[in-house]
C-alpha cells in the first residue's frame, strides 16, 4: 500500500506541490489527471528519487517504508518502478545488457537468485511476444532511434521484467497511437494482481478506457482537488479542467 | 643529447617535460621478461627494454635486422631516439600478402630505451599490428615507428599503451600512406605517469584513407597527450581523428589535432573530433584543434564537447535498480564503445575490453 501523506515539494524557490495527500491500496489502479502545471510529473519524481526535487514536508509511505529516505536504486528494489513520460536514450548500451544488469540488480536486492544470459533470454523473449514487440529489440540501443511508441513500449517491457509491486505510469499515453496505446494498458493490465498497484497519471481521459481505475484524482496547484469512481474521469474529459481548483 | 623541447614550442604547449629531464635516466640495463605474457594466439614478437628477445618470440618467421638510424626530421624525440636507437622491429610484408595478425610486446623496467620500428608493406599487402606496451617501475620509453605503406596497402595498428604508472612514455608513430593505402589506428592510453603519442600521417597518394582513433582512460595526475597531425598531399583522400577521454581524479588529457591540407589535395574529406568525461572536478582537458587549409574544394570539420556524466542517463538507470556505481561506468563503457568499434580483430577487441575493465575496476 502506498500512503502519502500531506506531502510538499518544490523546485529550487518554485513551491510544486502543497500538501498531497493519497492512499492507493493493494490491488488497485488509481489514476491522477489535472491540467498541466498542476505537479503531477512532480509527483512522480519525487515518488521515485529523482534529484533537483526538495522535500520540504509531509511523507510517503511504501508497504511500511518512509520511501523518501531511499535512494532511487533501493525504491526499486522494495517494487517501485517509474514508466518515463520521456524514456531516456542511452547510446552505447544494449537494451538486453540493459534489462539483464537492472533484472538482476533488482533480484539480488530482493534476495533472489541472479539470471543467467540463458534463462534471461528466455525469460525477456517471451516478455516480448506478450507485448507484440520484436527480438531485435534487446539488440538495439536503449531507447536510440525507438518511434515513441516503441519507447514506450521499451518501458512496459521493462515493467513487465521487473514485477514491480507499485507502478507509476507518467504520462504513458503521450505521442501513442491507439494500436500502442492498447498494447500498453494491456501491458499493464497483465500485471493486475492482488498485490499490484498503479499510479496512472494522465492528461486526458483516453488511457483511462483501457486501464480502468479503481479510483480518479484531480490534482491542481499541488493538491488532490477531488476524487471519486471512474466516473469522474468521463465528467473531466467532458466540463474541462476549469473551476476545480475551488470545487 | 639533443635537448627535450619545451613548453615555448607551439607543439609541446600542453605537455611539461621538465619532470623527465630531471631524471636523467641512462640506458637501460638487459632485462628478462615476466611470465606472464598476453597470448592471443598470434605471432608474437617480444623486445624487453628496448632489445629484441628472440627467446620470448614467436614470430621468428620474420626476420630480425636492424640498421643504422638515420633521422631526417627536426622533431626533437624523434632525434634523441635516433641518437640512442640500438634495435626494433623491422616488418616488411611483400605485395600481395596478407600477413594477419602479429603482436608486439614492449615491457620495461627501468632505464631510457629509444627502439626504431620500422613496418612496411608492399603494394596490396595487409596486416594488424597489435602492439601491447607495459612495465614496470621507472623509466623512460621513446619508440619511434616509420611506417610505409605501398599503393593499395591496409594496416590496423593497434596499440593498448599500459605503461607502469610511475613511467615516461612519449611515442612517435609516422605514416606515409600512397595511393588508396588505409592506415587505420587506434591507441588506448591507459598507463605512465606522463604519456604522449605523436602521429604524423601523410596521405601522400590519391584516394589515401587514415583513421587515428584513440581513448585516453586517465586517473589520479597522470598526464596523456595525444597529438595527430595528417597531412593531405594528394587528391580524394579522407581522413577522420576521434579521441574520447575518460578523466577522472586529478588527470589531465591533451588533443591536439591538426589537418594540413596541400594545394593539390582537392576533394579532401577531413573529420576530427574530440570528446571528454570528466569524472571529477579537477579533472581537466586541453584541446587545440587546428585546420590549415590550402585548396579550394575540401570538406574538413572538427568538433569538441567536455562534459560530465548525463545525471538524466544515471537516473533512468538508478530507477530500474541499478546502483549508482554500476550506472555510472555502464554510462562510461558505452562512451567508450564507439571508439572500440573499428578495432574488428575479435582477440585484440576482447584485450582493449579487458584492460579497460582492469581500469575500470581498479577506480
Amino acid at each position: 500500500m502506498l500512503e502519502i501523506k500531506n506531502l510538499s515539494a518544490r523546485i529550487g524557490d518554485k513551491e510544486i506541490l502543497r500538501g498531497v495527500n493519497l492512499i492507493v491500496p493493494d490491488g488497485e489502479i488509481h489514476a491522477i489527471m489535472g491540467p498541466n502545471g498542476a505537479g503531477k510529473s512532480t509527483l512522480s519524481y519525487v515518488l521515485s528519487g529523482r534529484e533537483g526535487y526538495e522535500v520540504t514536508g509531509g511523507e510517503a509511505i511504501y508497504n511500511g517504508q518512509d520511501i523518501l529516505a531511499l535512494t532511487p536504486e533501493a525504491r526499486a528494489a522494495a517494487g517501485m518502478f517509474l514508466a518515463f513520460q520521456y524514456p531516456v536514450e542511452l547510446p552505447g548500451v544494449g537494451n538486453a545488457n540493459f534489462l539483464r544488469t537492472a533484472l538482476n540488480a533488482v533480484r539480488r536486492a530482493r534476495g533472489e537468485a541472479e539470471l543467467d544470459a540463458v534463462a534471461f533470454l528466455k525469460l525477456a523473449r517471451a516478455a516480448l511476444k506478450n507485448l507484440s514487440m520484436q527480438d531485435d529489440m534487446l539488440k538495439r540501443n536503449v531507447n536510440v532511434g525507438f518511434s515513441g511508441g516503441e519507447k514506450k513500449r521499451n518501458e512496459v517491457l521493462q515493467m513487465a521484467l521487473l514485477r514491480p509491486g507499485l507502478a507509476i505510469l507518467d504520462e504513458t499515453d503521450s505521442g501513442l497511437d491507439i494500436d500502442a496505446l492498447k498494447i500498453v494498458a494491456e501491458g499493464v493490465n497483465a500485471l493486475r494482481s492482488p498485490v499490484f498497484s498503479a499510479l496512472v497519471i494522465t492528461h486526458y481521459q483516453r488511457l483511462l478506457d483501457y486501464i480502468v481505475p479503481d479510483r480518479v484524482h484531480v490534482l491542481a496547484a499541488g493538491k488532490i482537488v477531488r476524487s471519486g469512481g471512474p466516473e469522474l474521469a468521463l465528467e473531466l474529459e467532458a466540463r474541462g479542467y476549469a473551476g476545480l481548483e475551488v470545487a | 643529447m639533443t635537448a627535450l623541447p619545451t613548453r615555448s614550442l607551439e607543439a609541446w604547449r600542453y605537455t611539461d617535460l621538465r619532470p623527465l629531464d630531471a631524471m636523467s635516466f641512462a640506458e637501460a640495463p638487459a632485462a628478462s621478461i615476466p611470465g606472464d605474457l598476453p597470448d592471443i594466439g598470434v605471432p608474437r614478437l617480444v623486445f624487453v627494454n628496448g632489445r629484441f628477445d628472440a627467446a620470448a618470440s614467436s614470430a621468428l618467421m620474420f626476420a630480425h635486422d636492424f640498421a643504422t638510424v638515420t633521422e631526417e626530421s627536426d622533431l626533437p624525440l624523434a632525434l634523441i631516439n635516433a641518437q640512442h636507437a640500438q634495435d626494433g622491429l623491422t616488418l616488411e610484408i611483400p605485395a600481395g600478402v596478407d600477413a594477419g595478425v602479429v603482436l608486439l610486446i614492449s615491457y620495461a623496467n627501468g632505464g631510457a630505451l629509444h627502439p626504431r620500428h620500422r613496418v612496411s608493406l608492399g603494394a596490396g599487402a595487409t596486416l594488424t599490428l597489435l602492439e601491447v606496451i607495459k612495465g614496470e617501475g621507472v623509466y623512460w620509453h621513446n619508440p619511434v615507428t616509420d611506417i610505409v605503406l605501398a599503393q593499395g596497402a591496409r594496416l590496423a595498428h593497434y596499440r593498448l599503451q599500459n605503461e607502469s604508472r610511475e613511467a615516461f612514455h612519449l611515442a612517435t608513430i609516422r605514416v606515409g600512406a600512397a595511393a588508396d593505402a588505409a592506415y587505420e589506428s587506434f591507441t588506448a592510453v591507459m598507463g605512465a605517469k606522463l604519456s604522449r603519442a605523436e602521429f604524423h600521417v601523410e596521405l601522400s597518394g590519391a584516394k589515401a584513407h587514415t583513421h587515428v582513433n584513440a581513448a585516453q582512460l586517465l586517473g589520479d595526475s597522470q598526464h596523456g597527450d595525444f597529438t595527430s597531425v595528417v597531412r593531405h598531399k594528394a587528391p580524394d583522400c579522407s581522413s577522420r581523428q576521434t579521441v574520447k577521454s575518460v578523466l577522472s581524479d586529478a588527470a589531465r588529457g591533451v588533443f591536439q589535432g591538426r589537418i594540413e591540407v596541400d594545394r593539390v589535395a582537392q576533394k579532401t574529406d577531413g573529420y576530427q573530433m574530440s570528446q571528454a568525461l570528466l569524472l571529477s572536478p579537477a579533472a581537466e582537458m586541453d584541446i587545440k584543434p587546428e585546420l590549415q587549409i590550402f585548396a579550394d574544394d575540401v570538406k574538413c570539420s572538427h568538433g569538441a564537447t567536455i562534459g560530465a556524466l548525463d545525471e538524466e542517463q544515471v537516473f533512468y538507470l538508478r530507477s530500474r535498480g541499478i546502483p549508482e556505481d554500476t550506472a555510472r561506468a555502464m554510462l562510461i563503457r558505452a562512451f567508450l564503445t564507439e571508439a572500440l568499434e573499428p578495432v574488428t580483430h575479435a582477440g585484440a577487441h576482447a584485450l582493449f575490453e579487458a584492460a579497460i575493465e582492469t581500469w575500470w575496476t581498479g577506480k
